[in-house]
């Protein structure tokens, strides 16, 4: 019996553009029901976020976020463990930068402090990570529910050590002291515009350029080395792994040390490129809109890279329209971000059988 | 006198999949009716559209001479259709009754459905002389029974027309024979069987009419008695098949592996593999025979160490092997253990993987497919298409998911990676299973060719005529111990039955008293 085959360009972008259009279409909806007008509205979200360097820039600094914790998730998901720590790794891996930066900066050049704060970022989330991946592969705890766990936990212990360790003296707001410039990441603007490329100015620094390194290395990790076939096996077959005679524990293990490595690098661009302090809550979620990333980019970087531009859009575009348009407040910016969420992540299955099932059949006639 | 039941150009597609294709099919009433085929012929998707699982595309079907319109097991149910699964539906820890009024209680009380439906069902297994204990709980009573429970059940709701699904799948041979011997009282009671089997010969021993199917056709209807097993076996595969194996007289030398009262406990402390001890010599066939899920798979995983004994130890290549020092899956591989597992699809291959890359697992540690830092691709597709080419695998195409071969052509890639290692000892279970006529023939000349060449093999099959084909010494094992061992020449389908059964003490002593 020969099987037809769904041409891949359908399931890797119709399928996904498809969602996406019914998650605005529904979002059109909303913005009728409050007496607004779609269409400008979502001229706006997307003049906000494409129209204009400085737009650009901000959505592509919010991507790199969303870069960062969507290749933690799917290097996870890729061993088959659903790491929702994404959000305590980064902010774990922050204090490790933020360390790195108030410990340095008065003595050492940036391009001393940089490679640390990278290593430092890797190594604190890895760290974040490792506690709940021991305890999933040699206790069997569940890895989903010790990784929100110590969400919870990263949080508290963060407020602790600020507040009580790291606050600058005599302030009353909780962050440290703002870092010496040797230890901020260079903007884009400013590292484009002595070859003659002016930008706008916007948060855009280095740590975009880091992360579309780690989407370069994730792939060439999962899918061209001995340890990436060892992951996949063990995600998709566990039992075929023990047959194989992969050590299961070792691989889960190094794959929550690397998907935690890889979160902590959101302290990179929110430490050390833009706050250029260590503060409160500069997570803000991203941690968990990486696992809509990572769904909606089928865990493959290239998908992640476009995943988290679109999120990054609706960030950045979703800020503009709330100040173009003062009925729709950031609330309902937050709606249009969760509908597609829901859309192209929760709902991902919704026509997918259906379409698939439309080109087989074409594919026979 | 109208038909119990007739089909009438019935077809289903899925999606490019023509599973059944213009299907007629007429059954007399009070026969019992053979339906064979191979694995992917449609036999299951035809009962499923009987049973009301699935909707035929085109087609309709008619009972008793009456057009009907089943659309849910409920429809079929009331249409007086019966079915038996081969994988059993039945609530484990629940009691015979409380499983055959499941779905049918008679009310939000149970108490009054209850006390009906134990008078109904005394009254059915007197009917039809199936008599079972009503209180006993399900998973307390051997398989044998526990399909009686799943035919009870279908009588219970009136069914007139019963349809067993791969019934002996898990029946020691005795087993089967009861339950042929039960088919044949339901049928003098006036019910009709349906009897999917890819089993010849219990087409040929208990129906009374089969039909062939292939690639989704119905290719033959015969009477059972104007017909012979080549015969059939030669419809179903479309050609002329062999069903025997030749091979010379097997030159055993040298013990290369030996284990000695190896013991294995499950995770709730029951002890699964019990005292086995056996012997595998270069250049035999060593065949293990025993109703699935008597301790042969775990056997297999401690051998090829995915896990690892509790007692007992293993002496292989110059190694010890025990509780405390064990060695793992990759270290047997490295000396030189190859293994075919019994679930391809569970454990041989990882289905979401290119063929390719499935064609290295457990292998792709060796420095033959990796470079210093990343899998050498090159090397990969090279090797997978020469195999692809050597042992005939189709489509020959490296990149295809393995998902999409077929059952042959899976299994072809998961023998060919084991025995092209060259490997001292094979370990293979079920290498058959699912497996089209066609390429059994091919899969087991390479076993005995291995063999040949000095190796050792130790076979595990719960197909008896596949264990008697192939084995020179053959191993019955049952409930975790080994219950008897006989040169191959010596075996004979009742003795093995016996065996599997561990009756076969008890029916010598009885005959010597």
């Amino acid at each position: 019996m020969s099987q037809a085959k769904v041409p891949t360009w359908v399931n890797i972008a119709l399928i996904p553009v498809l969602n996406i259009m019914l998650a605005f279409f529904v979002s059109g909806l909303v913005i009728l029901a409050i007496g607004e007008n779609p269409i400008e509205a979502a001229g706006y979200l997307i003049y906000g976020a494409f129209g204009y360097d400085e737009g650009i820039g901000y959505t592509l600094y919010y991507a790199t976020n969303l870069i960062f914790t969507g290749l933690a998730v799917s290097v996870a998901f890729k061993g088959g463990l659903f790491n929702i720590g994404g959000e305590g790794q980064a902010y774990i891996g922050g204090l490790g930068v933020g360390l790195i930066c108030l410990s340095l900066d008065h003595t050492m050049p940036l391009y001393v402090i940089a490679p640390l704060a990278v290593i430092g970022a890797a190594v604190f989330g890895a760290a974040w990570a490792y506690i709940p991946a021991y305890l999933q592969a040699r206790r069997g705890s569940h890895i989903v529910i010790t990784t929100i766990m110590f969400n919870f936990i990263a949080s508290s212990l963060m407020v602790y050590l600020i507040v009580n360790w790291l606050k600058e003296d005599g302030r009353m707001a909780p962050n440290s002291r703002t870092f010496e410039e040797s230890a901020w990441l260079p903007y884009l603007h400013e590292l484009l515009s002595p070859i003659g490329i002016e930008i706008g100015d916007s948060p855009l620094n280095l740590a975009f350029i880091w992360a579309l390194l780690c989407c370069v290395f994730v792939w060439g990790l999962i899918w061209h080395t001995r340890w990436g076939y060892q992951l996949r096996t063990l995600g998709t077959n566990p039992t075929a792994a023990r047959y194989a005679g992969i050590d299961t524990a070792k691989v889960t293990i190094w794959a929550m040390l690397i998907s935690g490595g890889l979160a902590g690098f959101v302290g990179l661009n929110e430490i050390m490129g833009v706050n250029h302090n260590l503060l409160l809550n500069f997570t803000a979620g991203y941690g968990f809109a990486g696992i809509a990333v990572a769904l909606m980019g089928r865990n493959h970087p290239i998908g992640i890279i476009l995943a988290a531009i679109l999120f990054g859009a609706l960030y950045q575009g979703g800020a503009e329209l709330a100040f173009e348009i003062p009925t729709i407040t950031p609330e309902i910016v937050v709606v249009i971000q969760g509908l597609v969420i829901l859309f192209s992540g929760a709902l991902e299955h919704m026509f997918k059988d259906r379409i698939e099932g439309f080109f087989i059949r074409r594919a026979v006639a | 006198m109208p038909y119990a039941i007739e089909l009438r150009d019935i077809s289903k597609r899925f999606g490019a999949v023509q599973a059944n294709k213009d299907i007629c099919l007429q059954v007399p009433a009070g026969t019992i009716h053979g339906i064979i085929g191979e694995n992917g012929a449609g036999k299951s998707t035809l009962m499923s559209i009987i049973y009301g699982f699935y909707e035929a595309d085109t087609g309709h079907i008619e009972v008793d001479g009456k057009r009907v319109d089943i659309r849910s097991s409920q429809d079929a149910i009331n249409a007086g259709i019966g079915m038996v699964h081969q994988h059993f539906m039945l609530v484990e820890n629940f009691s015979v009754l409380e499983n055959v009024i499941l779905g049918a209680e008679g009310g939000a009380v149970l108490k009054n459905g209850i006390g009906a439906a134990r008078i109904e069902l005394q009254r059915l297994a007197h009917e039809y002389s199936l008599d079972i204990d009503v209180d006993a709980i399900v998973e307390e009573l051997p398989v044998g029974l526990q399909q009686r429970v799943e035919i009870l059940k279908a009588l219970y709701r009136g069914a007139r027309i019963l349809i067993l699904d791969e019934p002996t799948g898990v029946l020691t041979p005795q087993e089967a024979d009861h339950l042929f011997r039960i088919l044949k009282a339901l049928k003098d009671q006036g019910v009709t069987v349906l009897l999917i089997t890819h089993k010849l010969r219990e087409i040929m021993a208990s129906t009374d009419n089969v039909s062939v199917m292939r690639q989704g056709e119905m290719v033959a209807h015969r009477e059972t008695a104007h017909t012979s097993k080549e015969d059939l076996a030669e419809l179903m595969v479309g050609k002329k098949v062999r069903l025997t194996v030749d091979k010379d007289e097997a030159q055993p030398s040298e013990v290369l592996l030996s284990a000695q009262n190896l013991s294995q406990f499950d995770s709730q402390g029951v002890k699964r593999l019990k005292n086995v001890s056996l012997e595998l010599r270069a250049g035999e066939i060593l065949g293990i025979a025993g109703v699935s899920g008597n301790g042969q798979s775990e056997l297999l995983n401690v051998l090829s160490g995915i896990t690892s004994m509790d007692e007992g130890e293993i002496h292989f290549a110059g190694q010890v092997i025990t509780a405390k020092a064990p060695k793992d899956a990759a270290q047997m591989r490295d000396l030189k253990m190859a293994h075919v597992p019994e679930d391809r699809h569970k454990m041989g291959l990882v289905t979401g993987f290119e063929a390719y890359e499935a064609a290295v697992l457990g292998y792709h540690n060796s420095p033959v497919y990796n470079g210093k830092i990343l899998m050498n691709r090159k090397v990969m597709l090279d090797e997978c298409n020469e195999r692809m080419a050597a042992w005939d695998v189709r489509p020959p195409n490296p990149h295809l998911k393995t998902a999409n071969f077929s059952g042959g052509n899976q299994q072809k890639i998961v023998i060919a990676r084991e025995v092209e290692q060259n490997p001292e000892v094979l370990l293979i279970g079920q290498p058959t299973r699912g497996v089209d006529i066609g390429a059994i023939e091919n899969i087991h000349e390479q076993i005995v060719k291995l063999r040949d060449s000095g190796k050792a093999i130790l076979l595990v099959s719960v197909e008896l005529d596949e264990i008697m084909a192939l084995s020179d010494r053959i191993i019955v094992m049952f409930d975790g111990a080994v219950v008897g061992e006989l040169d191959a020449k010596d075996a004979d389908e009742r003795t093995l039955g016996l065996m599997m059964a561990n009756a076969y003490n008890e029916e010598q002593e009885g005959v010597s008293a």
